[in-house]
């Protein structure tokens, strides 16, 4: 259990004219597992082999139970960091792959042998340890390199990608796996991703870089309910985004007068809803609205909406509009929890 | 069987029959001679049969034997020099990209393009004034020029496959610098080392116009004694001294046909990865 705090970490590469991590600080409690999200070459995984000691910053600190670990040499410092393409040794089996960070602790043989049978068990690979790595599935192969990280007992699990290798099926399984595994032993876990839908299902929180920066951290439904800013709704699939002024709890802008839900602050101010989150008929903000174009999406149907000048999408729950055509007009409202406004 | 088997088996063993013949037919003549006494024109074979050659060859008062060792210990670290020096250089060309990188493979290749004299003839001229001619420590230092470009080229060819993260993955499960050198790095460029290793090893073993212009014909190593043999008409010491010569060269092929054939990095050359 070791809570981490990243303070202000930046690294920008030699001959680059950008940070590719700019100011990033992050408090993560011990034992939870966060995801770091954003687009692909994001720099990332520059974080998590910061974290891990592979990388220097360029400033910043990193603390472990609020003792800097910068000056630590990568094996000192207890985050073990999983690769993306696995990198199990291939000269090894997976066995000796698996017991590689005991054999590296001078542990003796016949103390790494039960536990490395222990750890496959725990992956759900027995009896696979006299494999060579090139033996094994893309999936295996994950889960022999998540158990050669987990048998030394790290105090921070750093995950890179541990699932974009995998098949839609077998995702789910190794999805299932390390939260799981994560939960029983406790382990303050980081995994980078690129899906916002994966970091969702796994973490406890979810830190959004967008261009090197942090620019949301938090737990996944805030992600939906208050995003930051149109950057992190549009990450997330937001569509709406109405600018206007908020003035005692309602939201003036061409659409006409919205009520908020309580605590927006007055001022000038961008409003969106998640196209799920309009509804069809009468209720609180009840608007007319054209209907302009209709997808038909199998689970659920994509409107397109005018209302008041503004083009607004919607995605309606199946059944409830196989009446709408496009050019009708319909009524819908918009419950005002679903309501939210960022500045700017 | 299919057709296209019976044809390569066929090309096979044709090929196999012409490497043979090419590799071992003219040795025969010599070891022939070797066990002669005396081989005139229009005999097929001998008349006679003696163990006269090899007893003085092996003799104390021949030299072979002191040759021969010499020519092992200089062998052997020209070889441990060209590892020590071409896993480094082959790693910095096989992985990383720099500025006149192209520039560092073509002066790393030149002992290969130059004739070797014309660069010895310089750098004789040097080791005179550092008194390193007629030793042999000059003697290995001038087999590395030639030995160098294989070992380089052949590493290279090994870390342009390589992924330098296999380290980082290492340290980070615990592995201190050195271990994971050894329990990782190690393991994984090992072909390539022994590959580089035989190549350096057998160019120096060959080596012979460096070694007597350097040696001063004060280190005399197996070839420059062969060549004394063979100049003083003494076809059946010459023929002996050769099989002795030839052993190392033959052992090792044996020894890593299976390296040498199979699917290994090395022989690959610079990589572009």
């Amino acid at each position: 259990m070791t809570h981490v705090s990243i303070h202000a970490l930046t690294k920008t590469y030699p001959g680059a004219i950008a940070p590719t991590i700019d100011q990033l600080s992050l408090d993560i409690p011990s034992g939870e597992l966060i995801a770091l999200l954003g687009p692909s070459g994001g720099g990332k995984t520059t974080v998590l082999k910061m974290i891990a000691g592979l990388l220097d910053p360029t400033g910043g600190d990193i603390c472990f139970d609020g003792r800097s670990v910068l000056r630590d040499n990568p094996e000192a410092r207890g985050a073990v960091m999983v690769f993306q393409n696995t990198l199990l040794f291939p000269h090894l089996s997976v066995a000796d792959n698996v017991g590689f960070g005991l054999r590296m602790r001078k542990i003796p043989r016949d103390q790494i042998g039960p536990r490395v049978t222990q750890m496959l068990d725990m992956v759900k690979l027995p009896g696979l340890g006299r494999r060579k790595p090139t033996e094994l599935s893309g999936g295996q192969q994950q889960r022999a390199a998540l158990a050669r990280a987990l048998i030394i007992q790290p105090n921070v699990l750093l995950l890179d990608e541990p699932l974009s290798s995998l098949d839609a099926h077998l995702r789910q399984d190794m999805r299932d796996l390390i939260r799981s595994l994560q939960q029983a032993l406790g382990i303050t876990t980081i995994i980078v991703t690129h899906d916002q839908q994966e970091a969702v299902m796994m973490a406890d929180r979810i830190a959004l870089i967008l261009n090197g920066q942090l620019r949301q951290y938090g737990p996944p439904d805030a992600f939906y309910k208050r995003p930051a800013d149109e950057g992190v709704a549009r990450f997330f699939g937001g569509q709406n985004f109405v600018p206007g002024v908020v003035r005692g709890g309602l939201f003036l802008s061409p659409l006409g007068p919205l009520t908020l839900p309580y605590g927006i602050a007055d001022g000038h101010g961008t409003l969106t809803i998640r196209p799920e989150s309009l509804r069809l008929g009468q209720g609180e903000n009840a608007r007319p609205a054209s209907v302009t174009d209709r997808h038909y999406l199998g689970t659920q149907t994509r409107l397109k909406l005018r209302i008041g000048g503004v083009e607004l999408d919607a995605l309606l729950p199946p059944n409830t509009a196989d009446e709408v055509n496009t050019g009708d007009t319909i009524t819908i409202h918009m419950p005002r929890q679903n309501l939210w406004v960022f500045a700017g | 069987m299919s057709r296209d088997r019976v044809w390569f088996r066929s090309i096979r063993a044709l090929s196999g029959a012409v490497l043979l013949v090419w590799l071992i037919l003219p040795l025969v003549p010599l070891a022939i001679w070797s066990f002669a006494r005396g081989w005139r024109f229009p005999d097929i074979l001998p008349q006679d049969w003696t163990l006269q050659a090899w007893t003085y060859a092996l003799s104390d008062t021949s030299g072979v034997l002191g040759s021969l060792g010499l020519s092992v210990w200089i062998a052997t670290a020209t070889t441990v020099i060209s590892i020590l020096i071409g896993v480094p250089a082959g790693r910095a060309l096989g992985l990383y990209q720099f500025r006149g990188k192209g520039l560092v493979e073509l002066v790393i290749l030149a002992p290969i393009i130059v004739p070797g004299i014309a660069a010895a003839l310089g750098i004789h001229a040097v080791f005179i004034g550092l008194g390193l001619t007629n030793t042999v420590t000059g003697v290995v230092l001038v087999h590395l020029v030639p030995t160098l470009p294989y070992m380089v080229l052949v590493m290279a060819g090994i870390f342009a496959n390589y992924d330098p993260a296999f380290e980082q993955q290492a340290r980070s499960l615990g592995a201190s610098p050195l271990q994971a050198f050894w329990h990782v790095t190690l393991p994984l460029i090992l072909p390539g080392i022994i590959v580089g290793s035989l190549f350096a090893f057998l160019v120096s073993w060959g080596q012979y116009v460096l070694t007597l212009l350097i040696g001063g014909g004060r280190v005399v190593t197996l070839p420059l004694l062969l060549f004394n043999f063979a100049a003083s008409g003494r076809n059946d010491i010459t023929g002996a001294i050769s099989m002795i010569y030839i052993l190392p060269g033959m052992l090792i092929v044996i020894l890593t046909a299976r390296i040498l054939t199979g699917q290994s990095d090395a022989a690959r050359g610079f990589g572009r990865a």
